[in-house]
């Protein structure tokens, strides 16, 4: 009981912490998990990589964790206690905003946060490429995502696909 | 007061709210490797003209600053616009779902068999696409930010902040806000 306690407000905190999105509080997550709950570098190496593979935000990932210490009801409080505080927080701020109406200020404010905005995914961008692109071959799926996502209309799922399958199929005969 | 000539066009015809839970389902189910805020752009803008692209980009300044996942926060504050409390409770839950039997179904396998190195393999050819992947999402959500030079150094000084001088998040936005703010500030000339 008191490590489903510890689990609902250890994720609870690290949800009012993602300012910016999941990437900016994986540190945080990862040190907390390996003090309070014995979850090593490998086993969250592992699990976050199942974030990828699946549709969806990859912070789902949190899931497997809470499933881990806790099976099933394990999962379900980590969901709850991750999600639940920022949206509710979101929700009020998002109406909030509305209420505001159409003032020279809101608008001021609105034009400054879009570069900020894109300054941090491109920080999200550089985080997920310094974990990710680790070889030439890793560098060339890279690119080659970017080009056919950027220039062709295939549906990203086949690139994430093909570059899975296609990297696997390299990496196997190229060492 | 241009943009406001287009906003009430989702208000007036109001999606089902069957319809919303259905189309963020989808979006949850297909979004593989990230990027769904691409899916949900091309949602709610481009295919059901749900919100204009300046509401979208509005909400899209929220999701970011708010903490919580960018994509889930998107779909609080779209489902909110459309259909209220429970517009953004069911768009919500509608994302989230497939990914979260997904991730629960691995996480089953992950828990009975050890690792395997073919899906080790995958798994490195799945991140280095989904970086890429993530860099054409945010070039094209960019749009005319990377081509003003305020903008650009906007961008590149949020950038180094974070991912060089490695601040931490609230302490970048402690930096950047006021100075951007003041920078965008009304004009009465305009």
């Amino acid at each position: 009981m008191s490590l489903l306690i510890n689990l609902a407000l250890s994720f609870a905190l690290l949800s009012i912490l993602a300012v910016g999105g999941g990437t900016a509080v994986l540190p945080e997550m990862q040190s907390l998990l390996a003090h309070q709950f014995g979850i090593d570098h490998t086993q969250f190496v592992h699990i976050y990589s199942f974030g990828q593979l699946a549709p969806g935000p990859n912070m789902l990932m949190v899931l497997v964790i809470g499933y881990q210490l806790a099976g099933l009801i394990g999962a379900g409080i980590v969901l709850l206690s991750f999600f639940l505080p920022s949206s509710i927080l979101c929700f009020y701020i998002g109406r909030l905003w509305n209420r505001f109406g159409e003032s020279p200020w809101r608008r001021a404010i609105q034009n400054a946060l879009e570069p900020i905005s894109i300054g941090l995914m491109a920080s999200g961008v550089y985080a997920v490429g310094k974990a990710s692109i680790v070889s030439e071959i890793t560098a060339t799926l890279a690119l080659v995502s970017f080009y056919l996502i950027l220039r062709t209309k295939i549906n990203p799922v086949w690139v994430i696909l093909g570059s899975g399958g296609f990297g696997a199929l390299l990496m196997t005969y190229l060492k | 007061m241009t943009l406001s000539t287009n906003i009430s066009v989702a208000k007036l015809n109001p999606p089902k709210l069957s319809d919303l839970f259905l189309q963020f389902l989808m979006i949850g189910a297909i979004s593989f490797g990230g990027g769904i805020m691409a899916y949900e752009r091309i949602l709610l803008v481009e295919k059901r003209k749900w919100l204009s692209s300046d509401e979208f980009m509005a909400y899209l300044a929220i999701s970011q600053t708010m903490p919580g996942l960018n994509s889930v926060n998107m779909a609080v504050l779209s489902g909110d616009h459309l259909r209220g409390a429970l517009g953004a409770f069911i768009s919500t839950i509608g994302l989230i779902l497939p990914g979260s039997l997904f991730v629960l179904g691995m996480g089953i396998l992950y828990a009975s068999a050890s690792d395997h190195p073919l899906a080790n393999f995958i798994l490195i050819g799945i991140a280095a696409a989904a970086s890429g992947l993530l860099a054409a999402i945010t070039y094209r959500i960019g749009e005319d930010n990377w081509r003003h030079l305020k903008s650009l150094l906007i961008i590149v000084a949020t950038f180094l902040l974070m991912s060089i001088a490695k601040l931490s998040l609230p302490f970048v936005l402690l930096i950047m806000a006021p100075v951007t703010i003041f920078l965008y500030r009304p004009r009465k000339s305009a």
